[in-house]
């Protein structure tokens, strides 16, 4: 518990760092949002009202924009983040038969954490790797011609601790 | 005598597996005493030869392709000996008839050298636009934009002289120049390979506009799926500053420019360009009615220009090149170069930038080489997902504005994508849909609730309840939405479905 309120303190502190860095910025909501959700790994709910309140406006607009953008979570996402591409392009080279194959094979669905909390599995619609589909974004990494036993290897590493 | 070597650090490169040939050159060249020197290029958008790694050899660029790790030991032993005895060796890579037959204006520079070198941009007729603008008056830069007939490259194709003439005529505190690297659509990925092969050419044109326009500040709002774009332009930003291209007086010329890039957050309809705007401003990204226009009322209620990055880009051409020069390329109305983006299920995809003009077929045959599956090619999606689908019957129409609206097309951003013989377009229609429901800002009501409405209606077709009736009820659907959407998401998603059902019926029966 004493570690949870250290945490909480803390990541007052860092969202207060990021109102006073963005709260002149025009149109500096998005920004703001973006650099929570990159310090703390989720906008949580609690930082709402502060937001809002450094910002002028209601929480409720403020919690419009963070349920906008597909980007934002309130909760903080696994260890890593697999995002698979369902677009018209990877489609077209098998990203349909991928998707199920990752889904049974991690158990989970899109928008959910597998039950050892190493990865949370999401949709993505483009990477802007049309010409070499199938294409996935394991965190920050954009992965190309992805099949079964490529995801299965990017997932393996995940657990031997062998990628960062 | 030391190996001078390319190996790209661009998106598809590196999903592809550029960086560890790049490890693995490293170590096997430090293992034979071959002394290296390694450079990290751009990629040139032959993608399906990636990772291309090129030789500097007697004055050419010799490229090698497509490079894995495990090739690199036998590779670094022909190189040091005799190259063109290697199986992955493709000659000089000017000479690749790829890439040798295109009309490159905006992608010349792409892959070429370090893509954050100012030396090197410099080196290749960079700033040269810019330099001429500085010379002229915003009247004269306006009308050579105009006079070159560029259109802009987003999608919708209107004239960006006659925009920018709107934004400069319109009185205005604070004018901007907002450039749109949403790059949304499926099958693109021209504006990424731009700003990670060549990001000053677009720090160039938005500065142009800004002189052009009376507009000193600029955001460029980049999609989130674009990792490495982003640190490349932040980097290319800050340099550009340290360098006084940006900043209160731009080369000592008294004029100033501003540039900030901003990140948008998984929004499709954030593309769009009031939504885009709004979102910039902090909001939800709603689209706006308009009028007022952008170029009126734009952000934060000031005059604006609003153009996708290969217009921005196409302009440093215009301005180093003369109008007249890129007049000279193109057919109809459609004047000057089309990036067409290879993409899907094909066998040689990338970035094929020609005149307008040339046949669909052409590309995806000739440039493509057919299908990567091998099977035959069945669907082509050109412009995005809210582009038609388009059956052999089709591949003949020249790619040009004009040609595609005469049926039912559209080019939109460039965008080719393939399907095989085994694509279901029951399933691609309600994609569609589904994409749509998704994505849709949820202003209009046949957008938001059309959309989902028909997904179960294509669920109850692919399931073969009733299919006539659904059909039926479909194309009301379509028709709905058409009629009664404020922008394009809505409006145009009935574009794929009714090919679909138009030229692949028996999907759906
Ligand atoms: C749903 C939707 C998505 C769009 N996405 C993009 C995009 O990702 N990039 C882009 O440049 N234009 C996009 N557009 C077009 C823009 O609204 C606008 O026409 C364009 O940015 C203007 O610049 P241009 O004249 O240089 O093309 C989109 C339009 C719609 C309706
Ligand atoms: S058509 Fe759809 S995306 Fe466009 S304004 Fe209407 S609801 Fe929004």
């Amino acid at each position: 518990m004493g570690g949870d309120q250290a945490n909480s303190e803390a990541g007052e502190e860092l969202i207060a760092a990021h109102i006073a860095r963005f709260r002149e910025v025009p149109g500096g909501l998005l920004p703001l949002l973006h650099a929570v959700q990159d310090s703390l790994g989720c906008i949580p709910a609690g930082a709402v009202p502060a937001i809002a309140g450094a910002l002028g406006l209601s929480r409720a607009e403020v919690h419009g924009v963070i349920s906008f953008y597909h980007d934002f979570r309130s909760e903080p996402a696994g260890r890593h983040v697999l995002q698979i591409c369902r677009a018209e392009a990877c489609q077209a080279m098998g990203s349909r038969e991928l998707e199920a194959h990752v889904k049974a094979r991690l158990g989970i669905d899109y928008g959910a954490t597998s039950a050892d909390g190493a990865v949370t599995l999401e949709a993505v619609y483009c990477l802007g790797n049309c010409a070499c589909s199938p294409s996935v974004r394991l965190d920050d990494a954009i992965h190309a011609r992805v099949d079964a036993a490529r995801v299965d290897a990017l997932l393996a590493e995940l657990t031997t601790g062998a990628a960062p | 005598m030391s190996l001078r070597l390319f190996v790209p650090r661009d998106t598809t490169a590196l999903a592809l597996g550029a960086d560890e040939v790049a490890a693995v050159l490293r170590r096997e060249a430090a293992a034979r005493d071959l002394p290296l020197e390694l450079l990290r290029n751009g990629s040139r958008g032959l993608f399906w030869l990636e990772p291309l790694l090129e030789l500097e050899h007697e004055g050419q660029r010799i490229a090698f392709g497509p490079v894995d790790a495990a090739a690199v030991p036998a590779l670094l032993e022909a190189l040091a000996n005799d190259p063109a005895a290697h199986p992955l060796y493709l000659g000089p890579v000017a000479q690749i008839p790829w890439l040798q037959s295109q009309q490159r204006l905006t992608f010349g520079r792409a892959g070429l050298g370090d893509p954050l070198c100012l030396d090197n941009y410099r080196s290749l007729q960079g700033f040269q636009g810019l330099e001429n603008a500085l010379r002229l008056s915003d009247q004269e830069i306006v009308n050579a934009v105009t006079e070159s007939g560029l259109r802009g490259r987003g999608g919708a194709a209107f004239p960006a002289g006659i925009k920018w003439q709107s934004v400069l005529d319109a009185p205005g505190e604070q004018k901007y120049i907002v450039c749109n690297a949403d790059e949304g659509d499926s099958g693109t990925f021209a504006d990424r390979l731009l700003m990670e092969a060549d990001p000053y050419q677009l720090l160039e044109g938005m500065i142009i506009a800004g002189l052009a326009v009376g507009a000193t500040r600029g955001y460029i709002y980049l999609r989130s799926e674009y990792p490495r774009a982003r640190d490349i332009l932040e980097e290319a930003i800050a340099r550009a500053r340290a360098d006084n291209y940006l900043g209160d007086n731009i080369r000592g010329s008294g004029r100033g420019f501003e540039l900030e890039l901003r990140s948008g957050a998984g929004a499709y309809i954030c593309g769009e360009e009031t939504a885009l705007l709004d979102s910039l401003e902090g909001k939800r990204g709603m689209v706006r009615a308009k009028p007022p226009l952008p170029a009126i009322a734009g952000l934060f209620g000031q005059p604006t220009v609003v153009n996708n990055v290969l217009t921005l880009a196409a302009v440093t051409t215009v301005m180093a090149q003369g109008a007249a020069f890129y007049h000279d390329f193109g057919s109809g109305r459609s004047r000057g170069t089309l990036a067409v983006q290879l993409a899907g299920n094909i066998r040689r995809g990338g970035l094929v930038e020609l005149a307008y003009g040339a046949t669909l077929r052409s590309l995806v045959e000739d440039y493509g080489g057919g299908t990567y599956s091998g099977r035959p090619a069945r669907a082509i999606q050109v412009g995005g997902p809210l582009g038609a689908y388009l059956p052999e019957s089709q591949w003949d129409t020249p790619l040009d504005y004009e040609a595609f609206a005469a049926i039912g097309a559209m080019l939109g951003h460039g965008g080719v994508v393939v399907f095989d013989d085994t694509v279901d377009m029951a399933q691609q229609a309600r994609f569609a849909m589904e994409f749509c429901a998704l994505e849709s800002c949820g202003k209009c009501t046949p957008c938001r609730i059309g959309s989902v409405r028909g997904v179960e209606v294509l669920d109850r077709v692919v399931a073969r309840q009733d299919t006539a009736g659904q059909i039926e009820l479909l194309r009301d659907l379509c028709a709905t939405m058409e009629a009664g959407s404020l922008c394009a998401m809505g409006g145009l998603t009935p574009h794929p479905v009714r090919s679909a059902l138009q030229y692949f019926s028996g999907d759906f029966s």
